[in-house]
């Protein structure tokens, strides 16, 4: 009896709590958004010269600072770091060594390979089932219950996944797999999770099973965008089938298709949160950003963790600079 | 963004074009594949849900499709993760879904607002130099968020200068507000990729539209509020969803800058937290995995319908 007065006194309390922190939450937003439209009025009624360049400050101004705080003078500062040696202040000039070891040491060789793999397996897998469900999906009954359930490990945090997967990689008597692969004959499957580099495919496999979706839902869209007259140009002209899904319908949404791999890819590349959950960065399964991090936060030497950051970033250079040049041709062409 | 050149010389778009592609894969074989994969794409979230209703023996001993063997359900689990915490941790989840909701709603509208202000004046105002700025501004979605995390951290605590000189105050708020510092980090982080989606969708508004306005004499505020954000709403939900699942299921964000605590810890870092005191105790972890992935679960069917949409008219046009 007293157990249960005591937590009804919990959940009451708790229930105020909450109550007036959301409350404070709508009181944020509220004094937020009349800030914005104060800033709004005020800068609206400058004239003439001053007009354009104020429009201009209020309205890119805050994103400019906010970027320039947030990522462009870490970003600098990271390559400056990456040139010094292991403390955070202070540390000696040394050079390229830290790129040198990043190259050379064996256990990085293999951190560099694995991120290549996971660049290559990973966007291309997803981007492809993306593209297959996308079409296929169109002409199925409760198209909106697939498109769903297939997107749903999106909404799913990564720690939520790494619980969920676990139950698929466990030994037994947890692990799906496992049982699956023991109940077709297989008497003694090996664990998983430790078996390289089968590991490494295991884990691209649950990136997988979150990008399709996104992939998914972006390519769908694209393809209902395609315009119906060259459909039909192409039909007149004798393409039927395959055939005019492979010579016109992918040319048409081709520069999404390069969008979709372009973020999978950084997504990638940046690829932490699975690895973390699940491996730890062990048994062979370590990638750039994870050994980035521990390179950081674990073994304290800063420059290293700074030099495979900027690995990170020369590695995606070309992809984005491909991009830049589609969106200046799509810019120029307004 | 081809398509605004394309489009407008085939302004109707007649279905028809994707009837063909469906005619292309209308095999049996096609529609067998899709369901195929759309089993094997939620049997492990499925197994999890039906974990987190078995009793804790059973979840120790057998796997979960023995469940269909032997059912044998309870409502404990999920009553111990909401109220009563057990096994070492103490009282329910719930105050940290509260946070969750605390951080996500402002990061969410904070980040939106911001960047389609940014999108506007980058695809409307043109300048010398524009064209640079949204490059910029795209590449920077490649910065690793881990390497920012100690430098902004610095930021918050030390203000920044130049030499000795200070040219921003220190903001002294991990000790009382270490929330408004997640939802700071939340929108830097957001940034980049809300930008540059926003403005493919903005500058797609009709060019006429945006001339007749400045010519009835309205400023750029007003042709923002009045004519712009109405338009954008769809891209505006569209990005919103996304941004709120990304804010719902960040882990090292919030850790960073809110660490352990029951005021600023939201449900994923809990969860985390949860993984090493529940240690054996699985069926409680499940529950609470399922707890966490209710509300993005719930925002994500609200607003879908937005969702193809925003999309379409955005970014990702062929």
């Amino acid at each position: 009896m007293s157990v249960l007065a005591s937590s009804g006194i919990v959940t009451a309390s708790t229930f105020s709590d909450s109550a007036s922190k959301l409350g404070n939450v709508i009181e944020v937003v509220a004094v937020f958004f009349a800030v914005i439209l104060i800033i709004f009025f005020a800068a609206g009624r400058a004239t003439g010269r001053l007009q354009r360049p104020l429009a201009i400050l209020v309205f890119l101004g805050p994103a400019i600072v906010l970027l320039l705080i947030g990522l462009v003078i870490p970003a600098i500062r990271t390559f400056y770091l990456s040139l010094h040696g292991a403390d955070l202040v202070g540390a000696k000039y040394v050079g390229l060594k830290n790129y040198t070891w990043a190259f050379t040491n064996p256990t990085e060789q293999q951190v560099l390979l694995n991120t290549l793999l996971w660049l290559i397996v990973a966007p291309v897998v997803s981007t492809a089932l993306g593209l297959l469900i996308a079409v296929g999906v169109d002409r199925m009954k409760r198209q909106n219950l697939v498109k769903s359930l297939i997107f749903m490990p999106m909404a799913i945090s990564f720690v939520g996944a790494g619980i969920i997967w676990k139950y698929v990689y466990d030994k037994a008597p947890d692990g799906l797999l496992t049982a699956i692969v023991t109940a077709l004959g297989w008497k003694h499957p090996p664990l998983w999770i430790l078996s390289h580099p089968l590991n490494n495919f295991l884990l691209m496999v649950i990136m997988i099973w979150i990008q399709t979706g996104f992939a998914m839902v972006v390519l769908s869209a694209a393809i209902k965008a395609v315009p119906d007259d060259i459909i039909e140009a192409a039909r007149v002209d004798g393409a039927h089938g395959s055939r005019l899904f492979f010579s016109v319908q992918i040319p048409m949404i081709r520069s999404t298709l390069i969008v979709v791999l372009t973020t999978v890819m950084i997504a990638t590349l940046k690829i932490f949160d699975i690895i973390k959950a699940v491996t730890g960065g062990n048994f062979g399964t370590n990638v750039l950003a994870n050994d980035m991090w521990n390179q950081t936060f674990v073994q304290f030497n800063v420059g290293r963790g700074s030099a495979l950051a900027v690995i990170i970033f020369v590695a995606v250079a070309p992809l984005l600079a491909y991009n830049i040049v589609q969106l200046r041709k799509e810019r120029a062409t307004r | 963004m081809t398509a605004t050149t394309e489009v407008s010389d085939t302004p109707v778009i007649k279905p028809g074009g994707a009837k063909e592609v469906r005619r292309a894969f209308s095999s049996r074989t096609a529609s067998i594949l899709i369901i195929v994969l759309t089993i094997l794409w939620t049997i492990p979230t499925f197994g999890v849900f039906v974990t987190s209703f078995r009793p804790g023996h059973d979840v120790a001993n057998s796997g979960w499709w023995e469940f269909f063997v032997h059912p044998k359900a309870t409502w404990e689990n999920y009553h111990t993760v909401l109220f009563v915490g057990g096994s070492g941790v103490t009282g329910g989840i719930i105050p940290y879904l509260v946070n969750s909701l605390v951080i996500t709603i402002p990061a969410t509208l904070i980040s939106l607002t911001i960047a389609a202000m940014a999108a506007y004046c980058i695809a409307w105002i043109r300048f010398r130099g524009s064209d640079s700025i949204f490059f910029f501004i795209f590449a920077l979605q490649v910065v690793p968020l881990q390497m920012s995390l100690i430098p902004l951290q610095r930021f918050y605590n030390l203000g920044a200068h130049i030499g000795t000189v200070p040219i921003f105050p220190a903001l002294h708020l991990g000790q009382h507000h270490p929330i408004v510092q997640i939802w700071i980090s939340h929108t830097m982080f957001a940034l980049p990729l809300a930008v540059f989606l926003l403005h493919n969708f903005i500058a797609q508004l009709p060019r006429d539209l945006m001339e007749a306005a400045r010519v009835d004499g309205a400023n750029h505020f007003r042709i923002f509020r009045t004519i712009v954000l109405p338009l954008i709403t769809p891209a505006l939900a569209s990005f919103a969803i996304f941004e709120f699942l990304w804010v719902w299921n960040d882990l090292l964000v919030a850790l960073t800058f809110g660490g352990y605590n029951v005021k600023s810890t939201p449900v994923t870092a809990r969860l985390q937290q949860m993984i090493g005191q529940y240690g054996a105790n699985w069926q409680l972890l499940t529950a609470g995995a399922f707890v966490a992935i209710i509300i993005p679960l719930i925002v994500f069917f609200a607003l879908q319908r937005f969702f193809v949409r925003g999309l379409l008219a955005g970014s990702v046009k062929g």
